[in-house]
């Protein structure tokens, strides 16, 4: 594999040609993986534990007449069933949701999506709390549903909030960022001006294991401890406190092994609250875990995102400028999960790799009847919906031009020295090279060669699509004084103990839902403290257990919790210097470290180990002043930035000129994610997230009808790639190290996700060229590539 | 998870004690297969029989066995058995075509032929391979045994001529010497219901043109072979304008309806689209069987 | 009703409702909890057990229909200690990142390898292509499976397959 660096290497970060830690080892989670020894949630029994299960709505908008529970609860395996009603009481019926909005936990006046909650029923087993379900009798009184966020500001539109006093609209933010008469005024004097509408549907990030939690409070001694399917287990922990009145210290949340979470698994659902509330109703344990409709039908989707995309250039193909409005469908309630002062998550970012004068966006969020959410899907605060329009843009704009698209794409990037680079938004990007990336995707792809085939094949009407996209991701939040969730600071700690035989454990507060944190954290403290990673433990997944910090999404937990590791093992590095200096009689500015050992300077000979040191620490060494008797720190690491990643992707496709059925033949795929760890963990992430995008590009979305029922409740209709979709990928690397960052990594989950889209819908675009066609709205289904070929975008379904 | 409400459950040993449980528990009974289709109706709720009755053990109808110049072919024959005779295959490639393309490797070992036909979805892929092959249906109940053909076996959406007290037994096939066969799908993704489909079984005479053809097609709203093609192929050489028209004659007789996997005006052309593909591949077929 | 079956090697016998879903079974009257379930309409895979050798979705198979059987589950791959290959293939090359779908892959490959020793990697898609991972893009669980049929006698052992088969 090609390695190109060019830059002058970030001393934090070692050797550039080496991954970190140790580099590819296997990962320490998967002995007990492969043997079917993984702990989920669903696999938690508790003794006397019973089971919850939710009577959902079978309709989109509807006044709530009335609820009779009397059958259900003479079912003599029912133990309680809970209405808004008992809710209200409890003052738990509206819960705070992580948009500063709030949202039911079961329906006390009205219905705003298909798929709310109800009732919910606790029961001596899962069977019998399913089959009391039919025996609660629900009228409802059914109102016209807002289905199409394009008519939400309509004067005559149902106003789905009108529990909230003085509301008369679906409005829920107006919010916009960059200089709009700067950017106007170029576009004024541009000569080429393109629009585009680009619709990014909204799709669902569906992890194999869907969300659930065990409940168990403790009445005796007021405590609670909640098992749940989170991906922050901290937040949850506070919300909790807050929600529900438990004093945060007897709150323990254990979030255990997670099938995966995609942002999924981030917000709080009322199957959790309603989980504690059965188990404080009925003294005992309470499991609740959702099935694959309610999975699909009311925990948060993403995206959904209708975007005007407008790009301004010089006839030579300078891009000078880039303007967009965004409609957003936020669903019923807002409860996207992402940064306080960002109501349109980082889509800011739209500006993307590109050097421009002036940029402007402006972004308005509705309410729908819709299941809420927003931010999930490995979107990365919504990275994703601003790297696949601006992508898509610039595609446009080099057919207008005429022009290679890639040449486009090079003629425009922002150059290496222009690092730090201040956007047009308010980021300031930390590193970057991204003509090698492109170059070294090009190469990797045999760009030139692929655009002869292309053209040979045309010449016999065959349909071959050459895709490229280039992104910038944003992740890594905070710092704290910029980036909140609900007022709690976006950054996170870490506490290590090495012990007397030179062991370690490390504790993180980010939760791993398949990344491999339990290796690659372990092997941060390896390369930082020369011990292997076998003998460095991990710990992660329970507040009682671990420091306090806002979890893993958002690709943050390298980019931060490995910020936070790095710094907890210099600092544990530093006092061992002190021991090391006790144990040898030698003042320690005399010591130099190698890895693993701190050592008399020109007389290597003498030293200690850091097993020895962590002895020494623990036995009766004579410390100096001011020095523990442990091997121990913590630290809590607030990033001074975010982390900049990027990459190159090419995708091939072939499309079936008869059926419109689109074929991704290769996709080659260079990411930049600064610093590398362990490269195989690193190829997996990239994997995935491909597979994401060849997903949303081809098949996944979640669509209604009009009375708002939702088309895609179970994977019958949610269609997500098998084996048989996806090719196999072709992957390659530059290093660009993170100038801030302690070991100069900056995060890869979620950027092949947000990169891999604009480059599959370019590449079918492409292969449509001779038809004209300039844009397909995804998912890019044979209907829809068909209808574009007939001359009409999308079909009317 | 979903659960499927209450039922007694009842397997059966024999087809004759299958017939005697449908008679003992009647219209509340209903028999399961593989179950891909009714456990998960089941667990919807959208089903509730009060006896499940369990004809697995019937190995008795799990046989592919050539008899003269029929195929004869047990209702509890599995997807993957289908997929996996080189029999079959030969003598019937759409089979294979087919099979490859119904539900995942996964539900093929447990679904059946039977129960796919007696399911009788509009979009079930084995319903229209039956069509143009013009399989026969062997039943059984109480009143005996009767040899229906497609025509009257198919009743319509999720309807089939099988009574309730009675079993479907049996698929036959008749051989027929040069003769080739095919079926194109059109899915969204590998394993998804058919936007739709089509299949063709071509036999020709000793002089190449087309003695006899049939046509069908999956998830269009054809619920019967395509007379009409059948008819214009008859007697003619195969060529690409005959294809062609008879694909203009399957995208004027269907009647399909929009949905998430497409508009309509998009699903007749893959009636003709497809119906061409599938002729053109059964008479390769049909010729390379005669070379051969 | 009264239900027996054969389970990794082992006959058990219980007394269950007669729509207690194989997949239940497994994990709820057994403790089995290393096979997962993902949906309820037999479309994710995550459920598969091999049942007399064959993959199938247990969440769409009834106990009582399993009963008289033979049933292998995840915990039913390693022999003694030692690991089945597919197991060390799924290790040695990332097959697995959640580890949610895992157990059902590694079935499923496990049942493809003793049909077909050395499938090419278009006929492990297949073979997986009613399961869904939505973490590793399958490839690297293509690559696995390569890795166990390269080594059929588990890892550390010469195998006269690694003269013939391609990584």
């Amino acid at each position: 594999m090609t390695v190109i660096h060019d830059r002058p290497s970030n001393p934090a970060a070692g050797d550039e040609d080496r991954p970190i830690g140790y580099g590819r080892i296997q990962r320490k989670e998967d002995p007990r993986f492969v043997r079917g020894q993984g702990h989920y949630l669903d696999d938690i029994v508790l003794p006397g534990m019973l089971h919850g299960a939710i009577l959902r709505a079978p309709v989109a908008h509807a006044r709530l007449v009335s609820i009779d529970t009397t059958n259900a609860l003479a079912h003599p395996k029912v133990v309680a069933v809970i209405t808004g009603k008992d809710l209200l009481g409890l003052k738990l019926a509206w819960a705070p949701t992580l948009s500063a909005d709030v949202q039911a936990v079961l329906v006390t006046d009205k219905v705003r999506f298909q798929g709310q909650e109800v009732a919910f029923v606790v029961a001596e087993d899962r069977y019998a709390a399913r089959d009391a379900l039919e025996l609660i009798d629900v009228e409802y009184d059914v109102l016209p549903p807002l289905v199409d966020a394009r008519k939400a500001l309509d004067p005559d539109a149902p106003v789905i909030r009108d529990e909230i006093e003085g509301r008369t609209d679906n409005r829920i933010f107006d919010w916009e960022i960059g200089d709009k008469a700067e950017t106007d005024a170029v576009f004024a004097s541009a000569d080429v001006v393109v629009s585009q509408e680009v619709v990014y549907p909204r799709v669902h990030p569906a992890p194999m294991e869907t969300c659930g939690a065990v409940a168990d409070f403790d009445a005796v001694n007021g405590r609670l401890t909640l098992y749940e399917t989170t991906q922050a287990p901290h937040v949850h922990r506070t919300l909790f406190a807050i929600v529900a009145g438990i004093p945060e210290h007897k709150i323990r949340i254990v979030s255990p092994d997670i099938g995966g979470g995609f942002g999924n698994k981030v917000g709080i659902y009322p199957g959790y609250i309603l989980a504690v509330v059965g188990s404080i109703v009925s003294g005992r344990p309470v499991k609740w875990v959702e099935d694959r409709s309610e999975n699909l039908m009311s925990t948060s989707f993403a995206r959904d995102y209708i975007m005007q995309g407008e790009i301004a250039a010089t006839k030579e193909g300078k891009i000078l400028a880039l303007r967009t409005h965004v409609l957003a469908d936020h669903g019923a309630f807002n409860a996207t999960a992402q940064p306080t002062k960002n109501p349109a998550g980082f889509f800011s970012i739209f500006t993307g790799s590109y050097d421009l004068l002036a940029a402007h966006c402006s972004v308005t969020g509705v309410y729908t009847n819709k299941a809420p959410g927003g931010v999930a899907y490995a979107c990365s605060f919504r990275v994703t919906e601003a790297v696949y329009l601006v992508e898509r843009m610039v595609d446009v704009l080099a057919r207008k031009l005429n022009m290679d698209p890639a040449e486009l794409r090079l003629k425009n990037f922002i150059k290496p020295e222009q690092f730090p680079y201040a956007n047009k938004t308010g980021w300031v990007y930390d590193s970057g090279n991204y003509e090698a990336a492109m170059r070294l995707s090009m190469q990797l792809a045999g760009y030139e060669d692929l655009r002869r085939e292309q053209a040979e094949k045309r010449e016999r009407g065959e349909l071959m699509g050459i895709g490229v996209s280039f992104f910038t991701e944003v992740v890594g939040a905070g710092p704290r004084k910029h980036f909140d969730i609900v007022g709690l600071g976006m950054a996170d700690g870490a506490e290590l103990r090495v012990h007397p035989t030179g062991k370690a454990v490390v504790r993180i507060s980010v939760q791993s839902q398949g990344q491999g944190h339990e290796t690659t954290f372990a092997q941060i403290v390896a390369e930082e403290l020369g011990i292997p990673p076998e003998d460095i433990e991990v710990v992660h997944g329970d507040t009682d257990q671990t420091p306090f910090g806002l979890g893993t999404y958002g690709s943050r937990s390298t980019p931060v919790s490995g910020g936070a590791v790095a710094l907890v093992a210099r600092k544990v590095r530093e006092k061992a210097k002190l021991i090391a200096g006790a144990m040898l009689e030698t003042r320690p500015e005399d010591l130099e470290w190698e890895k693993g050992r701190w050592f008399v300077k020109g007389d290597p000979s003498v030293g200690k180990t850091i097993a020895e040191i962590a002895m020494g620490a623990h036995g009766t060494v004579a410390l100096p002043e001011g020095v523990d008797g442990n091997l121990d720190a913590e630290v809590t690491y607030d990033p001074p930035n975010l982390t900049f990643p990027f990459g190159a992707y090419i995708c091939v496709v072939d499309v079936d000129p008869g059926t419109g059925q689109v074929k991704v033949r290769r996709f080659i795929a260079v990411d930049d994610c600064g610093t590398r760890i362990n490269p195989m963990i690193i190829e997996g992430q990239v994997h995935g997230g491909l597979t994401d995008g060849v997903g949303m590009a081809l098949m996944e979305i979640i669509e209604f009808d009009e009375a708002g029922n939702c088309l895609a409740g179970s994977f019958m209709d949610y269609l997500i790639p098998t084996a048989m979709e996806v090719p196999d990928w072709e992957t390659g690397f530059t290093v660009t190290p993170s100038p801030h960052h302690p070991i100069g990594a900056k995060g890869i989950g979620e950027s092949a996700t947000v990169g891999s889209p604009p480059a599959i819908v370019n590449a079918i675009v492409d292969a449509l060229a001779p038809f004209g066609v300039t844009h397909v709205d995804m998912p890019c289904t044979p209907a829809r590539v068909w209808a574009a070929m007939q001359g009409r975008a999308r079909p009317p379904i | 998870m979903q659960i499927p409400a209450p039922f007694d459950y009842v397997r059966a040993t024999t087809v004759d004690n299958a017939l005697e449980l449908l008679a003992r528990y009647g219209p509340e009974s209903r028999v399961v297969a593989g179950g891909h289709s009714l456990l998960p109706m089941m667990k919807l709720r959208l089903s509730r029989p009060e006896w499940l009755i369990d004809i697995n053990d019937l190995y008795e109808l799990d046989f592919i066995l050539r008899d003269g110049n029929k195929l004869r072919v047990g209702a509890m024959t599995r997807h993957t058995t289908l997929l996996e005779s080189d029999e079959v295959a030969a003598l019937f490639p759409i089979v294979r075509d087919a099979e490859l393309v119904i539900a995942d490797p996964v539900v093929r070992n447990r679904g059946t032929i039977g129960g796919s036909l007696c399911q009788a979805d509009p979009a079930e892929d084995l319903s229209t391979v039956c069509d143009v092959l013009a399989a026969e249906a062997v039943i059984r109940g109480p009143r005996g045994e009767r040899i229906l053909s497609m025509s009257e076996f198919h009743r319509g959406p999720y309807e089939t001529a099988v009574g309730q007290d009675e079993l479907l037994c049996e698929l036959r096939f008749g051989i027929r010497p040069r003769s080739g066969s095919a079926y194109e799908k059109v899915e969204r993704r590998v394993g998804d219901w058919a936007v739709g489909a089509a299949g063709a079984a071509v036999t020709l005479a000793a002089d190449g043109t087309v003695d006899d053809a049939a046509v069908g097609l999956t998830a269009l709203g054809l619920d019967h072979p395509l007379a009409e093609a059948a008819a214009v192929l008859r007697g003619r050489r195969p060529d690409e304008e005959l294809f062609a028209r008879a694909g203009t004659l399957a995208a004027a007789a269907c009647d399909p309806v929009a949905d998430q996997r497409g508009p309509v005006d998009y699903k007749r052309h893959l009636a003709d689209e497809l119906t061409k593909r599938a002729l053109r591949r059964a008479c390769d077929r049909a010729a390379q069987m005669q070379e051969g | 009703m009264q239900i027996s079956m054969t389970v990794n090697g082992t006959d058990v016998t219980s007394e269950i409702e007669p729509r207690v879903l194989l997949v239940h079974y497994i994990r709820e009257v057994l403790g089995l909890t290393g096979t997962h379930w993902g949906c309820d309409t037999s479309n994710c895979g995550t459920c598969v057990v091999l049942m007399d050798g064959q993959p199938v979705k247990s969440c769409t198979v009834l106990a009582a229909m399993a009963a008289g059987h033979d049933i292998r589950t995840v915990e039913g791959l390693a022999t003694g200690g030692t690991l089945d290959p597919v197991q060390q293939g799924f290790m040695e090359e990332h097959g697995l990142q959640c580890g949610f779908c895992t157990p059902g892959m590694m079935l499923t490959a496990r049942a493809l390898l003793d049909k077909n020793p050395h499938p090419d990697d278009t006929e492990i898609r297949q073979a997986i292509s009613g399961q869904i991972c939505r973490c590793t893009g399958y490839a690297t669980i293509v690559r696995s499976v390569q890795w166990a049929a390269a080594h059929p006698a588990g890892p550390g052992l010469e195998d006269a397959a690694d003269t013939e088969v391609k990584a």
